[in-house]
């Protein structure tokens, strides 16, 4: 399907096996398959969440939060059953990562969901696709089918007397589904709205279980981390930052895919060398890093290191690896008000500050890039995402708000621009195509 | 109501995935959809009563989920990115071009029910930009002349 690249500076680790066929069983065995769960079973649960703290690996969802750390979180005795849950409902604008991990090597997808049940003492796995996803969710159905054939799912797996069972789930289209509870409680059946937190899902979950939820890259970075150790592994990023990630680079790039590079690696590097510059000989103008709802970036701040920490503090967040670079033919306002279009269409409406702020925002946009904005518009945008962060139940309000409040503050004379009747670089098509 | 082997054995083997039955509402309706063309009324009642819920129950869980729809659509909907990644490389002319050659509106259908047209959000195809689903399938780095290569292909296969 997806084409692959590669480029001499790419670190592979969840990547390894693109392109080997090895989501064919065999093939994956001859790859160092399912060897993972065979170690985590011998080490057993202490060791597996001291190997995952020493990783230093972080949430590729977006959140960054510390793998190891989150496990270690769901308690030991419980009333109800454990379940471990992975997210594979890739929706943020900008990321097509988990697409590959799962046409490519979904069995490490698998093992990555065993050993995390192995570590918090679940025995049932689900492993959540989007429903646009259609085909990938029919190689995880083969695979899982082809596992459970050869005995390493289901009862007593690799004879260690442990019982673990893992199904698929599928969505049927939603954005908001993405969000940890509202995850859950999608694959209970219902509608995508978030629950109010705590209780977290570490302590009562799906059903009212402990719940360890993870994305699906981070699950398939868990059997090379078991294989190759934690140290080994946080080696490969910066302090704090540990090892490679799926950086997914679109937009107006050279040679747009998607490529492993180590955490921290240049930014401008990124763009320049690994995808071969810009477009056309233009120039650069800006870049979300992290997924649509990450803060822009100008061109003069791209010279940053892609980790978790360095991004925050160049005001922005390494988000779901997304890398969607602009170039000077862009209009901004029309880029936000793409962006509003769709956080207005993915709100689940629950909150107040996010479905009132996200629809008035988007009307606003919509009038003003088609030229009928006012000067009191541009101070109202901001005013009113900066209302939204903080306020909601879930990150759908910030994940709207934040690109809002950036791209006003780094491109206030585009909007002044527009109030002064200067032409729209895009123009004219540009209205056209959007719909009521 | 009668569906397809696979349909019922997928159904009865999800049962056994949950402890609750509700569980395997939203995939199931996804599947139910795939084999009617749309959400019927019948098919809802049907689903409502296999799992204990009321119709209401049902619908409420359909009007969330942007791919359920309970309106007949084209034999094949034709779903074309709009967001950021597939906006820079030039879906708007995509979407133009095949709004026109089709002689439909987003979200409307062909008057010989050969095709749907939808502009649709990010579906994970940002780096193969612009891109699109025909039903399920992918169809990436498009232009308006392949796209609308890529639709003829469908015509021709649908009239045989």
């Amino acid at each position: 399907m997806a084409d692959l690249v590669s480029h001499p500076d790419e670190v592979k680790v969840v990547s390894r096996r693109f392109g080997q066929g090895a989501a064919n069983l065999d093939r994956y065995l001859e790859l160092d398959g399912y060897k993972a769960v065979q170690k985590a079973l011998s080490i057993g649960p202490d060791a597996v969440i001291n190997e995952m703290k020493a990783s230093n690996l972080r949430g590729r969802g977006g959140a960054g939060f510390p793998t190891g750390m989150k496990w270690s979180f769901v308690p030991k005795q419980a009333p109800k059953p454990k379940y471990v849950l992975c997210n594979g409902d890739e929706s943020e604008p900008g990321t097509c990562k988990d697409r590959l991990i799962l046409e490519h090597d979904p069995h490490s997808v698998i093992e990555g969901v065993v050993v995390a049940g192995i570590a918090v003492g679940s025995h049932t796995g689900y492993i959540y696709i989007r429903g646009e996803y259609r085909y990938l969710s029919e190689i995880m159905q083969k695979a899982l089918a082809d596992a459970y054939a050869r005995g390493f799912l289901g009862k007593n797996i690799f004879g260690s007397g442990y019982d673990f069972d893992v199904y698929w789930h599928g969505g049927a289209g939603a954005y908001e589904v993405g969000e940890e509870s509202a995850l859950m409680e999608s694959l209970e059946g219902k509608r995508g709205v978030p629950r109010i937190r705590p209780p977290f899902p570490a302590v009562v979950g799906l059903w009212g279980g402990p719940t360890v939820i993870n994305n699906v890259e981070t699950l398939a970075s868990v059997p090379h981390i078991m294989l190759g150790g934690g140290e080994w592994y946080a080696s490969l990023g910066t302090p704090k930052n540990g090892g490679t990630r799926l950086f997914c680079l679109s937009g107006h790039v050279a040679k747009p895919g998607v490529y492993e590079l180590p955490l921290g690696y240049n930014l401008k590097k990124m763009i320049f060398e690994v995808g071969g510059g810009i477009r056309d000989g233009n120039k650069l103008k800006a870049v979300t890093p992290g997924g649509s709802s990450t803060p822009v970036l100008k061109a003069d701040e791209c010279d940053v290191g892609m980790d978790f920490d360095q991004l925050m503090k160049a005001g922005s967040m390494l988000g779901s690896g997304g890398v969607v670079v602009l170039d000077d033919t862009t209009c901004m306002v029309k880029y936000l008000q793409r962006i509003m279009m769709f956080y207005q269409h993915e709100s689940c409406g629950w909150c107040i500050p996010c479905r009132e702020g996200t629809d008035w925002l988007k009307k606003t946009l919509n009038r003003f890039h088609a030229g009928g904005g006012v000067e009191k518009d541009i101070g109202n945008i901001q005013y009113l995402a900066e209302n939204m962060l903080g306020r909601t139940f879930c990150p759908l309000g910030d994940a709207a708000a934040m690109p809002a409040i950036s791209i006003v503050k780094k491109y206030r004379n585009e909007f002044e621009d527009h109030l002064n009747g200067r032409p729209c670089p895009l123009e004219a098509k540009a209205l056209e195509a959007v719909p009521a | 109501m009668r569906f397809s082997d696979s349909f019922e054995s997928r159904f009865t083997s999800m049962l056994g995935h949950y402890p609750t039955k509700r569980s395997v509402l939203v995939p199931t309706l996804l599947y139910m959809q795939d084999e009617l063309g749309y959400l019927t009324d019948e098919a809802i009642r049907d689903i409502a009563q296999r799992l204990e819920l009321t119709e209401l129950e049902v619908r409420n869980v359909i009007s969330y989920y942007s791919m359920l729809t309970t309106r007949p659509r084209g034999k094949y909907n034709v779903q074309v990115c709009r967001n950021i990644s597939c906006m820079l490389c030039g879906a708007d002319d995509v979407i133009a071009h095949l709004k026109k050659r089709l002689g439909i509106a987003h979200k409307g259908t062909t008057a010989d029910g050969m095709f749907s047209f939808e502009e649709v959000e990010c579906i994970g195809a940002c780096s193969w930009a612009p891109a699109m689903q025909v039903n399920y399938d992918f169809h990436e780095k498009l232009t308006p002349e392949n796209a609308e290569k890529v639709l003829d292909e469908y015509r021709r296969k649908g009239s045989q």
